[in-house]
């Protein structure tokens, strides 16, 4: 078992099924199908995105080093969220960005249910987390791996 | 809530619902957001008016107009009139059976309601949604020093660097909860440390650089960085005239999409490098040369996502950002002298150029309109890449001149003079 310490942005404690972007997350392009199609799986829709391209993203502990693209990211995020077809945490190798951090936060503050989110995981932690690994995420920002 | 920024005790009365639950979880959305990028405290907005990122009534968003019917019923509105993003779609814009029904009965059947919760939050008027709001024709321009809750970052980096403004790349619903509350989190562009450049960009070129080309690759390598750019007033002049802003509009939609930056600073031209030069460099800035082999490179690079890279287009897009009004008369020279040479009555390509409704109210004021018409160039005030972002436009063939077009759906990126040249010789 591995373990790495991060910040929390939004505190919480879950175990999930860890889905690894190398390269920035694009979530609008990610999630607009899922979305539009009601998507149940929330497969993702950026062919862009080699790593997470058509896997389901619903219920995952995510694990990338930030979100790119459209400013309507953390809108896209929230609503996810709400819909029920957000991953159960998001896992940031570098400090979060201002678009992730907005659809986290609205996740916390406008639902019951908030969003596990850590950042300033480090590159090692991407170095080292692998698709279908086990997660296990601490209240505190603490992040194992197995 | 814990919290460490310090807030002034109307902030305190916000956050602990003097002004109602609502409104205290607006704040709390607010300090929470400062606070992940360590924020000290929180400011005035001081603008005239905000800048919304959301013009479109998209059925998939419902949460988002779930929580805009709490703010309505909280009785919250805007603290300034703001105006908004382009409308999705336009009836003037070339269709099809098929994207008329997927736009109108199954993507967009929540624009109406939609439209009806902005005008209840502070709306200015009908004719307010374009990305390009700081037009003297649209009129949301703020003052050098006037601190923005503006999302929508095409307009954020042109506020930040041409007109001295000082606003983050905000989300969407941010950008609104900043204009209700009246504050926004002091960290990023809003501080002085967080304008400086820590990039130095050296344009060598010996050619004019096509501002969208130049703004790419100025964005892929410094990301969300601040570059501070040096002889580019060789080619666009030291004075902040219409063409120098129309070049820096697109130039810097291009910075912003193809990276994210939110400011640069223009060696001699924009308003912060003018005052202050070279003392906006932090120490250690990186070094990017740009010569004429760096922006082909950079040119090259550019994925072609058609299907069949050797059909013909079906539809051209002139105006992501929307075109100012001087560009669209020159525009309208250009196709008018293109097809005149090339011994053409109407464009090859359908064609739509884009403009903020009040420039397109101007334009039709003058003599250029009837010019574009007989071309059968179609003016628009649609959104290209609201137009573009769903699965049945974007297997269409697209060309455009815009690097946010082409980064964001399936467009395929061609110079200025290489679409005019394209939509003004005969089809193929």
């Amino acid at each position: 078992m591995k373990t790495f310490k991060g910040r929390p942005v939004v505190p919480g404690t879950v175990e999930a099924t860890a889905l690894v972007s190398h390269g920035g997350f694009n979530t609008l392009a990610s999630f607009q199908n899922a979305l539009q199609f009601g998507d149940k799986e929330a497969k993702c829709g950026d062919q862009n995105n080699t790593d997470i391209y058509e896997k389901p993203m619903v219920g995952t502990a995510l694990c990338l080093p930030q979100t790119i693209g459209s400013t309507t990211g953390g809108m896209v995020l929230y609503c996810a969220k709400v819909m029920e077809r957000s991953p159960a945490c998001m896992l940031f190798s570098e400090h979060i960005d201002s678009l992730a951090a907005a659809g986290a936060i609205l996740g916390s503050v406008w639902t019951d249910t908030p969003m596990p989110t850590i950042d300033c995981l480090g590159e090692e932690f991407l170095n080292t987390v692998k698709t279908g690994d086990k997660i296990k995420v601490y209240e505190d920002g603490t992040v194992e791996i197995g | 809530m814990d919290y460490k920024m310090e807030l002034t005790p109307e902030q305190l009365a916000l956050l602990n619902g003097e002004q109602g639950e609502t409104m205290a979880k607006v704040m709390k959305t607010l300090v929470m957001y400062g606070e992940a990028f360590g924020a000290t405290k929180m400011v005035p907005v001081t603008s005239e008016m905000g800048h919304l990122v959301t013009s479109f009534g998209l059925k998939v968003m419902t949460p988002v107009y779930d929580l805009m019917d709490q703010l309505i019923a909280a009785g919250l509105k805007s603290k300034q009139k703001f105006s908004v993003d382009p409308k999705p779609v336009d009836p003037k814009v070339p269709s099809n059976f098929i994207k008329n029904f997927v736009f109108n009965k199954f993507m967009y059947t929540k624009q109406d309601s939609y439209d009806e919760q902005l005008r209840k939050l502070g709306l200015v008027g009908d004719d307010a949604y374009t990305c390009t709001c700081y037009m003297n024709e649209v009129g949301n321009l703020p003052k050098k020093g006037d601190i923005l809750s503006w999302a929508e970052s095409s307009a954020v980096v042109y506020a930040n660097s041409v007109l001295g403004a000082r606003c983050n790349r905000n989300s969407g619903i941010i950008e609104l909860f900043g204009s209700i509350a009246g504050y926004v989190p002091y960290f990023g562009l809003v501080t002085d440390e967080g304008r400086k450049a820590t990039w130095i960009v050296e344009v060598k070129c010996k050619k004019k650089p096509e501002a969208q080309v130049l703004g790419s690759a100025i964005g892929m390598k410094v990301m969300e960085d601040v570059p501070y750019v040096k002889g580019l007033t060789d080619w666009i002049g030291t004075e902040l005239d219409d063409d120098a802003k129309a070049y820096l509009k697109d130039f810097g939609a291009a910075t912003a999409s193809n990276g994210a930056v939110g400011l640069y600073h223009i060696d001699g031209l924009t308003p912060e490098a003018v005052e202050m030069g070279e003392s906006l460099i932090a120490d250690n800035a990186q070094v990017y040369v740009i010569d004429d082999a760096e922006l082909e490179r950079v040119k090259n690079s550019y994925p072609v996502m058609w299907k069949d890279k050797d059909k013909a287009p079906q539809l051209c897009f002139i105006g992501c950002p929307h075109l100012s009004l001087q560009q669209l008369k020159e525009w309208t020279d250009n196709v008018v002298e293109g097809l005149k040479k090339n011994g053409q009555k109407k464009v090859s390509v359908p064609t739509v150029f884009t403009a903020a409704p009040a420039v397109c109210d101007e334009f039709n004021k003058t003599e250029y309109a009837a010019k574009l018409a007989a071309t059968g160039v179609t003016l628009s005030y649609i959104c290209p890449l609201m137009y573009m972002n769903n699965p049945v436009a974007k297997k269409g063939r697209v060309i455009t001149n815009s690097n946010k077009l082409r980064t964001y759906t399936t467009s395929r990126y061609y110079t200025s003079e290489e679409i005019l040249d394209i939509i003004t010789k005969g089809a193929k």
